[in-house]
């Protein structure tokens, strides 16, 4: 019995092909609405998590200066670092992978007649390790090169084309202020950052070097720091903080002059907004969905009044009120899982051309597809019941004769 | 569910109505539709109900047909008293012994003939070979064989009509209930209708009772009562009332 009235119900919405897709019209587009929103903003946490881990897995970076100052703030007042501190982080603090101090300002590349403003990075081999660099082409710093300060560079891919063009630029010579300096290696591309700026611009040099030739002093800017994998960051970071605050004779009342940034904490802030944003999203789609049933349920009290002498029949010939009121429910279910399905499929299609667009990995949640599914399926039985009960309690006689 | 304990064909008759009145509305604007009706059908009766518009006649056949409980009074339906029932009871007392054909022939548009006559069979939960089976010998018993898969709108008006009559008949049921069913016919297709009805009326025993104005169509039946304000004027033998 309960087949036949699924059957009932479909040859019932078969014969309402029109009608019946626009009553699941609304039911569509929230469901497709729904999953794009989801799944799109699944990618872009995602992107926004990879994008950070880019710059170096595990990794820590120390900074003179308040935390508050934020990146790049001002640091006056805190003491710089001096090549002691990173030497004694890398002494003192165990279940470290590198530790790489860095200096660094913004000069001028020169080769031939190309000019290009850029960065200098001043710091040692295992930079590259820590920041997770792989040379594309040429070498590293052998260890006589950074003892002595020798005036050699690795370049990253933006300089690489944008002075030497199609050229291989190993073995040549650039002129950065006023030394010149030979390209030993070149970096692979990791292109643009979370934060939107060039990774790719800058110019490594030994920490000698640059200290001598072009900054003119023995500060270090930042120390960045990479755990081995399987130690815990916020114990390497405790550590340092305590080895710092020591070197840096800072009492028990005194602030901190420096601060120690942990990128998984800054990957877990990203994606945590990233997450929240696809939440509100999600919600303001859902919205939609509750639409598309309240658009069910106007169809359905419609189809209701069209059809009152199709149930009167229905009642003189002995169907119970349950057994019309299964039916229209049913229809209504039947209606919006098929909503559902179509919705599904195409907010599939919607995310995935729309991460592409967006240029954000496409991340199928299955969840949230049988969750919408389910929802969808629920906004039937709940928006159903009103025009079905409607048409299970309606008096055989008068509707008999409703023309 | 109540229903009538089996083998008792004879011991009740069919339809038994005593002072069964109808009141519509309450206080001052009530209106009784009918006032005090006793009637008596046995098995294999045919039935013609006559009357003036606004005599009862309607109201009558609504409670007879289990659609509409009486006001006060009682209708036992073989020994049942249907006015105790719910109205899901009814529903199934109407299921399992009553069949219906209306004025305005009351198919469901867009399904076919076939469809339409294996409807009370659906109810009736049998399986869909067995129901297109019967549909199908209770289509060929009205002479539509081969209009099976014609929708009503492909129909003319005597036969939407046949195929209610055997939507009516498909399940055979005890009483057949048939509101002006030439109404809207031409007296040819009239008498073709009647002329079924007389059938079943005789080959498969079905009581049937038969709202009617026109004393043509009532002269099928083998009594005619005819109502006049609420009541039973006259009740006749038929060839009685001819005039």
């Amino acid at each position: 019995m309960f087949l036949e009235t699924i059957l009932i119900a479909m040859r019932e919405i078969r014969r309402n092909v029109m009608r019946s897709s626009l009553t699941i019209l609304g039911i569509v587009i929230g469901v497709a609405a729904v999953i794009t929103m989801v799944t799109v903003g699944d990618g872009a946490t995602k992107q926004v998590a990879s994008e950070i881990s880019s710059l170096g897995s595990n990794l820590l970076d120390v900074r003179p200066g308040q935390s508050f100052h934020g990146p790049g703030g001002t640091r006056s007042g805190a003491p710089m670092f001096k090549i002691a501190d990173a030497e004694a982080i890398e002494r003192d603090v165990s279940g470290l992978a590198g530790v790489a101090p860095i200096t660094g300002r913004s000069v001028q590349a020169i080769y031939g007649n190309e000019n290009w403003a850029t960065n200098i990075t001043g710091s040692n081999n295992n930079f590259l390790m820590v920041r997770n660099w792989v040379l594309s082409d040429g070498r590293q710093f052998t260890d006589g090169e950074l003892r002595a300060g020798a005036a050699v560079c690795i370049i990253g891919n933006t300089i690489s084309k944008q002075l030497f063009g199609e050229q291989d630029p190993v073995g040549r010579t650039i002129r950065l202020e006023k030394i010149s300096c030979q390209v030993v290696g070149v970096l692979k591309s990791k292109g643009q950052s979370g934060f939107g700026t060039d990774q790719d611009d800058f110019v490594l040099m030994p920490l000698r070097t640059v200290q001598r030739r072009i900054v003119g002093n023995n500060d270090i800017n930042s120390i960045s720091v990479s755990a081995k994998d399987g130690v815990s960051t916020e114990k390497v970071k405790e550590d340092i903080e305590r080895l710092l605050r020591e070197r840096r004779h800072l009492g028990k009342k005194e602030e901190d002059d420096f601060n120690v940034r942990d990128m998984q904490e800054i990957v877990k802030t990203l994606t945590g907004t990233t997450r929240l944003l696809t939440a509100l999203l999600g919600a303001v789609a859902a919205v939609s969905l509750l639409v598309g049933g309240i658009g069910i349920m106007n169809i359905m009290l419609v189809s209701v009044t069209e059809r009152t002498r199709e149930i009167g029949i229905r009642l003189a010939l002995g169907a119970m009120e349950k057994q019309v009121l299964m039916q229209f429910l049913i229809e209504a279910v039947v209606l919006s899982c098929f909503g559902g399905i179509i919705g599904i499929i195409l907010g599939i299609a919607a995310s995935a051309a729309g991460a592409g667009a967006l240029k954000v990995p496409f991340l199928l949640n299955i969840g949230i597809i049988a969750v919408s599914f389910v929802f969808s399926a629920g906004v039937g039985v709940v928006f159903g019941y009103f025009p079905a009960r409607k048409a299970a309690h309606l008096d055989p006689i008068e509707a008999l004769h409703h023309e | 569910m109540i229903m009538p304990p089996p083998g008792t064909r004879d011991m009740y008759p069919v339809i038994e109505l005593n002072g069964v009145t109808r009141v519509y509305g309450s206080g001052a604007a009530a209106v009784s539709a009918l006032q005090g009706i006793d009637l008596r059908i046995d098995h294999g009766d045919f039935i013609a109900v006559m009357g003036p518009s606004g005599s009862g006649k309607s109201t009558c056949m609504n409670i007879l047909g289990c659609l509409d409980t009486p006001s006060s009074g009682t209708y036992r339906f073989k020994g049942v008293e249907v006015g105790n029932l719910s109205r899901d009871q009814r529903a199934l007392l109407r299921r399992h012994y009553l069949g219906f054909v209306f004025q305005g022939f009351n198919l469901l548009n867009r399904t076919s003939a076939l469809e339409n006559v294996e409807l009370p069979l659906i109810y009736r939960g049998m399986p869909a070979t067995e129901r297109r089976e019967m549909a199908h010998k209770a289509l060929a018993a009205v002479g539509l064989s081969g209009w099976e898969n014609h929708t009503p709108a492909e129909l003319s008006g005597g036969q939407q009509q046949r195929v209610a009559i055997a939507r009516a008949i498909v399940a055979s049921p005890e009483v057949l209930f048939a509101d002006e069913p030439t109404g809207n016919l031409d007296s040819a297709r009239s008498r073709e209708i009647m002329e079924l009805m007389t059938i079943f009326n005789r080959d498969s025993c079905i009581t049937i009772v038969m709202v009617t104005h026109d004393a043509v169509m009532a002269a099928y039946a083998k009594r005619i009562v005819r109502f006049m304000d609420g009541t039973i004027d006259k009740e006749k033998q038929n060839g009685g009332v001819k005039e």
